[in-house]
């Protein structure tokens, strides 16, 4: 009997032992993690139907628009739902600056211009088909489902005209897709799902953001707190949360400053801030530096601490993007050239016929300015001084109008082309089967030319660069919070705050003069003590006094 | 008239002096901390001593407030010009020449005039200075959504910053005078033990021995 208990208690340990040892690994997970559980979607987590058991899906489809057709057998209104959403229109309309956005219009300083390119750049438009302006916007087969909910991995999208054949022959040779297979797999979207296009924005993995990577498909716990496998292992719905296909969080109308929390139950489908869930006192109050911290988030969004730095993981993002060199052939064909490795071991290229030389960083520390959330754009109408740099998507914001926060940024750099007799940015014609597309034909001039023209836009015929500007909210790879920044990276001489305007932050600011005379009294009198204290020594008669 | 010594500060009275100086090094070192002027302490911990360091500190002195009131002790430091020269020839003079201080301790005129002076100085103006820029910055959280409020931080900064520049040039002068007159042992003993020499009328003296035998030795 004891010796059955004394062999229980050793297997106890030893199972004390192993646990240990496995939480000792904690959060730092094994390189090669799987996930275990399926990716947290927010309150719609736990399907009432298992789609590879619907008939209507076990069949063999020819091409996507035949699966969407399937979908909205069942899905009776999903069709009408979605067609208002922006993945759809690539458009929106800015209600307070009146802009027209939305990448059906706006001009960018990487790829620069979608429109007129669609046929390669809709590829990641949420539907099938659209190559040029005769796309039906109102044919709901036209929407794309398999590309949000399919989980197979095997779903890929190719560009939707053939473009110049120097540049088509990289989609060449993929393997055919089961569109049975990919009908049957639908689900909530993961990471992947939405990462296809997200974490490829800019024309490659991470070139855009600086946030979102591919490292957010599989990240630890330490990358991303929240969708970390080892961790909380959230989709990006769990935040940005859908109704009716809609979803929360906008670039173009970003809220800075959240004064609603997380409202009552039911409520607030409409926000992915932070304090949605995090509430408007997101630190538990057990120090009064805690009670502190929370009476920052007035001034300080969540990001600017919680997101030390960004294109963590291993993949590099872009940070200047220079178009003055592209164009250079080696025996009349483009080429590239590698020239960074990042920090997972893959290659990047730092130059690119069709694009030009790029410039890349990781692990960068943002920018941080007071943010009211409103971006203006300039657009293809704007006119500017085309002798400076020019933001492309500018913004203002101050410490006293009540919805501005100072915010962590990415600032991208990019000398791109632009028509420098009228002052206005271009539409490029990039992609095309036609001799003036530039990919392919390396003739920036006939490209700007075609590109203006096919829109009925002014062009004074002289195109040059400009050095251009832009700036990406940081908000994603949310660091644990023990990775947190603390409070003398921005409360020091030199802190991270330096240059922000509109605050007075101890330990960085101080009246020089105060300090002056306040050092001068301190050392005057130490000097007028020491010199009263010698006079005594020196003069004292009898007694020392 | 008879110099006798006497137990001039009571044990109330020696807890708060070296209490509040305790209080006031810490003050100077971590407020001096997260001013920027030294990164002993990180600035979260400076910050948190600080404000726990003031809170003691008012609480202090709200004890010492209430005590100066009902103990009637408030008295000695009412102002006076009444041998405030010769204590100020004595400095500036008379100590060079190996002369003796002044003034002499009476039962209700502990300290010489320039002491009180300067004592009601640093009570009614310096403290009260410092304290009430310290808890307007530390209510900042209360207020600062009114307009212009970070320009007013600045303003309050600046007074707060200002006062402890002026409160360490006080504790440096005030502990080189322990040096003056006497020695430095019989300055300092009297914070210690409770007793100093003191002049006392034949009636203070009679009246201490009869009814106070502890006090007076």
């Amino acid at each position: 009997m004891r010796s059955t208990i004394g062999i229980l208690l050793a297997l106890l340990g030893l199972f004390a032992v192993t646990s240990t040892q496995a939480t000792d690994n904690w959060p730092t997970p094994p390189a090669t993690v799987v996930p275990v559980s399926s990716q947290i979607s927010g309150p719609l987590t736990g399907g009432t139907a298992d789609h590879s058991k619907l008939e209507v899906l076990k069949k063999p489809f020819a091409s996507g628009p035949e699966v969407t057709k399937a979908c909205l057998s069942c899905h009776t209104e999903t069709g009408k739902h979605f067609m208002k959403n922006i993945h759809w229109t690539w458009e929106w309309r800015n209600p307070e600056t009146n802009q027209l956005l939305g990448k059906k219009h706006l001009i960018n300083n990487f790829c620069t211009n979608s429109r007129g390119n669609e046929g390669m750049c809709a590829q990641c438009h949420a539907g099938y088909g659209w190559k040029d302006e005769n796309f039906d916007f109102n044919n709901e087969n036209n929407i794309d489902c398999l590309v949000c909910h399919e989980t197979t991995g095997t779903y890929y999208k190719t560009p939707n005209s053939a473009g110049s054949p120097a540049c088509s022959v990289m989609f060449e040779g993929k393997p055919p897709i089961d569109f049975s297979l990919v009908a049957q797999s639908v689900n909530l979207p993961q990471r992947a799902n939405c990462g296809a296009c997200h974490f490829n924005g800019g024309g490659g993995d991470n070139v855009k953001h600086g946030d979102l990577s591919s490292a957010l498909k599989n990240p630890t716990r330490q990358l991303d707190v929240h969708m970390g496998v080892d961790g909380l292992n959230f989709a990006c719905t769990a935040c940005h949360v859908t109704k009716q296909h809609v979803w929360a969080g906008s670039r173009y109308q970003l809220e800075a400053k959240d004064h609603d929390g997380v409202g009552k139950p039911g409520q607030r489908r409409d926000v992915a801030t932070c304090e949605s869930c995090h509430g408007l006192e997101p630190h538990p109050v057990d120090s009064l530096a805690a009670f502190k911290r929370n009476d920052h988030i007035s001034s300080i969004a969540c990001q600017t601490c919680h997101i030390p730095e960004f294109a963590r993981g291993g993949v590099a993002t872009m940070t200047e993007w220079d178009w003055r060199t592209a164009g250079k052939t080696r025996n009349g064909e483009g080429y590239h050239e590698h020239g960074y490795t990042q920090g997972n071991g893959e290659h990047r290229y730092t130059y690119k016929s069709i694009k030009g030389t790029f410039t890349y960083g990781e692990n960068l520390v943002p920018l941080y300015r007071w943010f009211n959330g409103q971006m203006n754009y300039t657009t293809i109408d704007t006119k500017f001084d085309v002798t400076k740099p020019v933001a492309i998507n500018d913004f203002v914001g101050s410490r006293d109008d009540g919805r501005s926060r100072i915010w962590p940024f990415k600032q991208m750099r990019t000398w791109m082309p632009a028509d420098l007799g009228n002052g206005t940015l271009v539409y490029n014609h990039l992609w095309g089967e036609d001799s003036d597309s530039y990919w392919g034909n390396y003739d920036m001039g006939k490209a700007i030319a075609h590109g203006m023209k096919e829109f009925g836009l002014p062009y004074s015929g002289q195109f040059g660069f400009v050095e251009t500007l832009s700036y990406w909210p940081i908000t994603h790879m949310v660091t644990p919070k023990e990775n947190a920044l603390t409070c003398e990276n921005c409360h020091a001489k030199d802190g991270r705050l330096n240059g922000v305007e509109g605050l007075y932050l101890p330990g960085r600011d101080n009246n020089y003069w105060v300090d002056l005379i306040g050092v001068i009294a301190v050392l005057g009198t130490l000097f007028a003590i020491i010199g009263h204290a010698l006079i005594r020594i020196f003069s004292s008669k009898g007694a020392p006094h | 008239m008879a110099t006798r010594r006497v137990r001039i500060f009571t044990l109330f009275e020696r807890f708060w002096h070296w209490s509040q100086m305790l209080l006031i090094m810490f003050l100077m070192f971590t407020g001096f901390g997260v001013h920027g002027f030294h990164h002993v302490l990180n600035f979260e911990h400076a910050v948190t001593l600080h404000t726990l360091a003031a809170f003691a500190l008012l609480l202090l002195w709200a004890f010492s407030i209430f005590w100066l009131f009902t103990t009637r002790n408030w008295r000695h430091f009412i102002p006076t010009v009444k041998g405030m020269w010769g204590v100020l020839r004595f400095y500036i003079l008379g100590i060079f020449k190996g002369e003796h201080h002044p003034y002499r301790k009476a039962f209700w005129r502990k300290h010489n005039p320039l002491q009180a002076l300067t004592y009601l100085m640093l009570k009614i103006v310096l403290f009260p200075l410092i304290w009430g820029s310290g808890l307007i910055y530390l209510f900042y959280f209360v207020w600062r959504d009114i307009p212009h409020a970070t320009e007013w931080l600045d303003g309050v900064a600046l007074v707060h910053t200002g006062a402890a520049f002026t409160i360490l040039t006080f504790v440096l002068i005030h502990v080189y005078m322990l040096t003056t007159g006497h020695s430095f042992r019989a300055h300092v003993m009297p914070m210690i033990d409770g007793f100093d020499e003191v002049d006392l009328t034949p009636e203070e003296e009679a009246y201490l021995q009869n009814d106070e035998p502890e006090n007076i030795r």
